[in-house]
């Protein structure tokens, strides 16, 4: 194939792509849009394999195949709850993926037309120095946050003394490495720039917490495509670049939109150790104060002689594995007459559309989940609120108590409605530490118990 | 005339296409925001060209390896990317 054909067929494929994420603005032509982004992704590796340097196809093809098959059976086999640590495994993939790329250019570059051992441009060095770097760094900070997800490791932010400083100077050191490596292209340099990356990957993500990875996902999702981004600017290829920024502004888009959620910055959520100390400290100054439990059988009564019923889930819905329940407990008010709505805060799951993902996989009707700015209005008039599995996200502190960790981040209004359902294990603080105002009004029933077993007796209240 | 490099020709792509992205991504609507992280994360594995390049050209085996081991990273991320995305958006669509 000559260079200008490949040519227009990597940009083929690039608008392919780019019509893929064009095609998630709306559930209805995501499905058409994941099949151009199929189409660009073979015809991408069609046009790689009819290059003419391409002489022997044995490795490649056992390598698709084999990968191919693992992350089928990988894919299809994965729980929706897992969906965020599956997310952080692939992206440590694309990370020391884009390292060996790099490293093999390093080694070979004529077999990627960038010159010859021992002269590529420095411009080039740049640029793999700056692939590499990225690569490693998303390699070993996914699999932190990977670790932090499954549990393998604490949730809780580890922080040890001069952290900052250690990482500052890491930093810096990697800027003058990828500075020294571009003069002189030793290839010691550049396995030192990988090291010390992957050691900075590692500490980078470290010291977060569990509270906010779904920001963490979302940034290495970015540096993920900032990585492709960096090795297309080595090997001059159009379709990596393109690919790569494409990938790297939604990261950064969703980064954003997480942080808005949650009402931190992107400083603040890198500088770590949210969620331990504040745990802590609210633990010690704890107060008794009246609140009203209530059974399965009066939120049966109560919902069912409500006119509209908002339910808000959080994680603690998805790790109860409630969703089931959940929805056939709706169902059945639905039979009833009375109006059923779901409201999804931006950070109600682990990952950015978490929980709309958990909600579609229990069929809930799509055009039933609203986001925040779409239902926060009509809680003023909504008969019942039932929260479940949700905390945080509808403390009103956060909007009223300055001093307040939580305080700025945007909530979902339940207090507005006139009667809140609060299905909870017991009185102890959310993620962030914070006591929830909502617990002790009079208009506020709480149900203690698994948010499971307690849509269970719902429903087995509401079919008596 | 003086040739333009390829790193500015590269950039002029690179500025372009995070415009693109930025507007395409904000009018994803929220709730296909996990949808969207898979199919990015599987896109991005687009590097697989490259490694193709290193499998399927380099005469030193090192590189080859290298090469190896970076077409199978990047098919279990393009192949597991795409598959998870289909089973999403299948549940957003299925029939009522």
């Amino acid at each position: 194939m000559s260079a200008n054909l490949s040519a227009l067929s990597y940009l083929t494929s690039a608008v392919c792509f780019i019509l893929a994420l064009q095609g998630l603005s709306s559930a209805k032509t995501s499905q058409k849009g994941l099949t151009l982004g199929i189409v660009g992704m073979v015809l991408a590796i069609g046009t790689t394999f009819a290059s003419p340097i391409v002489s022997s196809y044995g490795w490649i093809i056992s390598g698709i195949i084999g990968g191919g098959l693992i992350g089928t059976i990988i894919a299809k086999k994965i729980q929706m709850t897992a969906l965020p640590q599956l997310v952080a495994a692939f992206h440590s993939l694309v990370g020391l993926s884009a390292v060996c790329v790099a490293a093999a250019a390093l080694l070979e570059p004529a077999a990627f037309n960038i010159g010859v051992v021992g002269s590529i441009a420095p411009g080039s060095l740049v640029e793999m120095g700056l692939g590499v770097a990225i690569g490693a760094i998303t390699f070993t900070g996914s699999i932190v946050a990977f670790a932090k997800l499954q549990g393998l490791v604490s949730g809780n932010p580890l922080i040890f003394k001069g952290q900052h400083p250690l990482n500052a100077l890491l930093g810096i050191s990697l800027i003058v490495m990828i500075g020294l490596f571009a003069s002189c292209g030793c290839p010691n340099l550049f396995w030192a720039i990988t090291l010390v990356s992957f050691l900075l990957g590692f500490l980078l993500i470290l010291p977060i917490g569990g509270a906010d990875m779904p920001v963490v996902i979302s940034m290495l999702n970015s540096y993920s495509g900032w990585a492709a981004a960096g090795i297309g600017f080595t090997l001059g290829n159009s379709l990596l670049i393109i690919t790569g920024a494409l990938v790297g502004a939604s990261g950064a888009i969703l980064s954003y939109i997480m942080c808005k959620g949650m009402n931190r910055s992107i400083f603040n959520i890198i500088l770590g150790g949210f969620g331990g100390e504040q745990a802590a400290l609210a633990q010690g100054s704890k107060e008794q104060r009246p609140y009203k439990a209530g059974s399965s059988e009066d939120a049966g009564f109560i919902m069912k002689n409500a006119k509209s019923v908002v339910i808000v889930p959080g994680y603690g819905m998805a790790v109860a594995q409630a969703q089931h329940a959940l929805r056939e407990m709706a169902d059945i008010l639905k039979e009833e007459g009375v109006q059923v709505r779901y409201a999804i805060h931006p950070v109600a799951g682990r990952m950015p559309g978490h929980m709309n993902v958990l909600l579609a996989e229990a069929n809930v009707p799509y055009d039933d989940v609203l986001e925040l700015e779409d239902i926060n209005r009509d809680f003023a008039q909504t008969d019942v609120a039932f929260v479940i599995g949700a905390n945080d996200v509808t403390n009103p502190a956060a909007k009223t108590d300055t001093t307040s960790p939580i305080y700025g981040m945007p909530i979902l209004d339940v207090e507005k409605a006139k009667t809140v359902l609060f299905v909870k294990r017991s009185m102890s603080p959310g993620y962030a530490g914070v006591d929830n105002e909502l617990f002790y009004r009079d208009n506020t029933l709480m149900l203690f118990g698994d948010a499971k077993k307690m849509c269970e007796e719902i429903i087995k209240a509401l079919q008596e | 005339m003086e040739m333009i490099s390829p790193f500015v020709l590269g950039l002029s792509v690179f500025i372009l296409a995070v415009f693109v992205g930025y507007y395409v991504v904000w009018k994803v609507t929220p709730a296909l925001h996990s949808p969207l992280m898979s199919v990015t994360n599987a896109i991005s594995s687009v590097i697989i060209v490259g490694a193709v390049l290193a499998a399927g050209s380099a005469q030193d085996t090192l590189t080859q390896v290298f090469g190896f081991v970076a077409v199978l990273l990047a098919s279990i991320n393009i192949f597991g990317g795409f598959v998870v995305t289909r089973r999403m958006l299948e549940m957003f669509n299925k029939k009522k």
